[in-house]
């Protein structure tokens, strides 16, 4: 039984996952949702895969931490996390925008095509690993081999980048404010153009962080891995 | 009688020394003079060339006296499949036990997939997508329609996720465990491309593992996640290539696999590093008995089904394979072949046309070709190029894979009938014996005319 408050047309939904189950949040989302233009979630406590694959312009607050994949294969919402994120939060999100308030684990929007996902705190290893096209923006550090394979997309990093960073990048791009422990193979820092600033400026507004884009240096490929090269190191 | 004069011998007669090397032979010899020439593995198609055990070695004991055999041609025998029983609301129901294995578009055109769609359809059986996302063609053209989660995840979307009929989780490749896909740019076209967010004309190699996940207690997770995504109606299939199959089958299960895929080291690949494909993972046959011990110590038989693919080709093939403890197979090498794939003519408005030229600019021929690597399929199978894919027509691919499956179905029937089997799936490890030692002790059955099961006292 789903338990659904509806006090009215503006009032949210409310789900309380201490009695109600992922699986009944979920299929709700998934439903017509005359009316309801807004869900809040009570006591995510770490639940795994809250609110994926939503199609549907809702704004989902969640009030706490999360488990994997919250939002994975989000569409047109906008997931509002109030808390942590654990690995693969926004995973593969195609539009919309996720927010998390704290820090995200492993493999935060991994393979997203589309869409906002802004990190407040740290993001952990693999932040944007095979990216095809949304945006990241990060307010702290992010972890090891960040944007591995990105294809296409931008990640704006305001701390450090760890080790690997953009290895066998192809068209994503990454702005990095702090350190960079090492590039992966194929990254290289380039210089930062018009259109770079311009972009790092309209992310940062998006994502309600103020820094100024002067402070960000470019990471992008060098393009040297798109083709077999018979007389290349074949290290890779 | 007067006396001719010999013939004049030479004192030392010329001999061409030709004492051929087993360690050094021509194969070798091409290999080590191709990787001096090139400093590159070499890279191709299809699967494992070599001799390897494989289900010819197993033969059938027909019923006789100590069973009854169904008269061929009259008693029925079914072939009905069910498929994903396990948590998914709706299993996928298959009218044979033969599925056509994920093959990509763009290492397969766009013509060949809706070809598969429509042969699959019309014999109720399902297709499966690949590296690189459904095509409308494929989804419209086949009424069951598997959607592959690679690790590239190329053109992975919850639209095509719900359009699914079923979810194969692709953890890896029997021609190539432990590695990645690959698409040679001269097959990156731009509708390619652009499905892969990729630029366009590169030689693309995907990753081989998942960017979201590690390890099989992420995989039960991400299951999870694939099931809520679908309210937990579609069936789940896990793929995996034949290594340390016992153990991945048992991690399988505990992820929450409805199905699970076990792909043997002949299957094939559109293109993997030579090495890969010859020197990696272990035989179908090896594989099938591992993977069906696995479920039994489980108590899973029957509750998770078992898909076996990798060098099925016959009916008889599939017969051995559903003995052995399969609950389908899935062929993708044979499916290019029936397509045309080493044949020496395509055929265009109805008429066959030779390829021989195209198969030598590939420095190739009918027979031998591997060459899906290089998107210059010779019959128009393997290619993206817009002349050479014409080669295919979608209605004469069609009916060839219809034809092909109709024929594998009718030998499979017909030796299920031969050893008294009512349902396919009755056929069972009892009906089988082994010709050779390695067979015997791979798939634990006793050598033919003997009790001898190699490995058991
Ligand atoms: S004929 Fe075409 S499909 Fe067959 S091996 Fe050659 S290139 Fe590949």
């Amino acid at each position: 039984m789903v338990r659904v408050v509806r006090t009215g047309q503006s009032a949210p939904a409310q789900f309380d996952l201490s009695k109600q189950s992922v699986s009944e949040l979920n299929k709700f989302v998934h439903g017509h949702l005359e009316g309801v233009t807004e869900v809040r979630v009570e006591n995510p406590d770490g639940a795994h895969s809250i609110a994926v694959a939503v199609d549907a312009p809702l704004r989902i607050e969640i009030g706490g931490n999360v488990g994997y994949f919250c939002a994975g294969l989000n569409k047109q919402a906008t997931v509002m996390i109030d808390g942590n994120a654990g690995p693969g939060v926004a995973e593969n999100m195609m539009s919309g925008r996720v927010e998390v308030a704290g820090f995200a684990s492993g493999g935060a929007g991994a393979s997203a095509h589309g869409g906002l996902l802004v990190i407040h705190g740290d993001a952990g290893l693999r932040c944007g690993i095979s990216l095809k096209g949304a945006d990241i923006v990060v307010g702290g550090d992010v972890g090891s081999f960040s944007a591995f394979m990105a294809q296409a997309g931008r990640i704006v990093i305001c701390g450090n980048a760890a080790e690997g960073l953009g290895d066998s990048l192809y068209e994503a791009v990454v702005y990095v404010r702090g350190g960079i422990r090492s590039l992966g193979a194929d990254a290289e820092v380039q210089p930062m153009g018009a259109e770079d600033t311009a972009a790092v400026t309209a992310l940062l507004a998006a994502a309600g962080i103020g820094h100024p884009a002067r402070e960000f240096k470019r990471v992008g490929s060098a393009r040297k891995l798109y083709h077999w090269n018979v007389d290349a190191n074949q290290e890779y | 009688m007067a006396t001719q004069p010999l013939l004049q011998m030479p004192a030392t007669p010329e001999r061409l020394q030709r004492e051929e090397s087993a360690l050094y032979d021509r194969q070798v010899l091409d290999y080590i003079e191709r990787a001096a020439a090139t400093g590159l593995y070499e890279i191709r198609g299809l699967g494992a060339k070599r001799r390897l055990p494989h289900f010819d070695d197993l033969v059938f004991l027909g019923a006789s006296l100590s069973r009854y055999p169904l008269e061929g041609y009259r008693e029925k025998c079914t072939t009905r499949t069910i498929l994903g029983t396990r948590f998914a609301r709706k299993p996928i129901e298959l009218d044979i036990p033969i599925t056509i294995a994920g093959m990509s578009f763009g290492s397969l055109s766009a013509n060949v997939k809706e070809a598969l769609g429509r042969a699959a359809t019309s014999v109720g059986t399902s297709t499966t997508t690949g590296d690189g996302g459904m095509t409308l063609e494929e989804r419209v053209s086949s009424k069951t329609l598997v959607y592959q989660c690679l690790p590239s995840r190329y053109g992975f979307n919850p639209d095509d996720l719900r359009r699914a009929d079923a979810i194969e989780v692709v953890i890896g490749q029997g021609a190539k465990p432990g590695g990645g896909g690959m698409l040679l740019g001269q097959k990156v076209s731009a509708r390619v491309a652009a499905m892969r967010t990729l630029p366009e004309g590169i030689d693309q190699r995907s990753a081989c593992r998942h960017p979201d996940w590690t390890g099989p207690d992420d995989l039960a997770i991400k299951i999870k996640e694939l099931r809520e995504a679908t309210d937990w109606e579609k069936p789940i299939y896990i793929k995996i290539g034949a290594t340390r199959v016992f153990n991945d089958v048992k991690l399988c299960v505990h992820a929450g696999a409805d199905v699970i895929v076990v792909d043997g080291m002949q299957g094939g690949t559109a293109a993997t590093q030579l090495a890969f494909i010859e020197h990696v993972g272990i035989p179908t046959l090896a594989a099938v008995r591992q993977a069906v011990e696995a479920l039994e110590e489980l108590n899973m038989k029957d509750k998770v089904q078992l898909i076996v693919s990798g060098g099925i080709r016959t009916g008889a093939d599939v017969a051995k394979a559903l003995a052995l403890g399969a609950d389908a197979v899935a062929i993708g090498q044979g499916i290019l072949m029936a397509l045309g794939c080493n044949s020496d003519s395509y055929v265009q408005g109805g008429k066959h046309y030779s390829a021989e030229a195209d198969y030598r600019r590939l420095m190739t021929a009918p027979g031998f070709c591997h060459h899906c690597h290089t998107g210059f399929c010779p019959v128009g199978v393997t290619t993206q190029d817009p002349v050479l894919e014409q080669r295919l027509e979608p209605e004469v691919g069609a009916k060839r894979v219809r034809n092909y499956l109709k024929t594998l179905n009718l030998e499979l029937t017909t030796l299920a009938r031969a050893c008294g089997k009512q349902n396919v799936h009755h056929l069972e490890r009892e009906d089988l014996v082994a010709l050779t030692v390695e067979a015997a002790a791979m798939a634990r059955l006793p050598l033919a005319g003997t009790r001898w099961v190699p490995g058991q006292p």
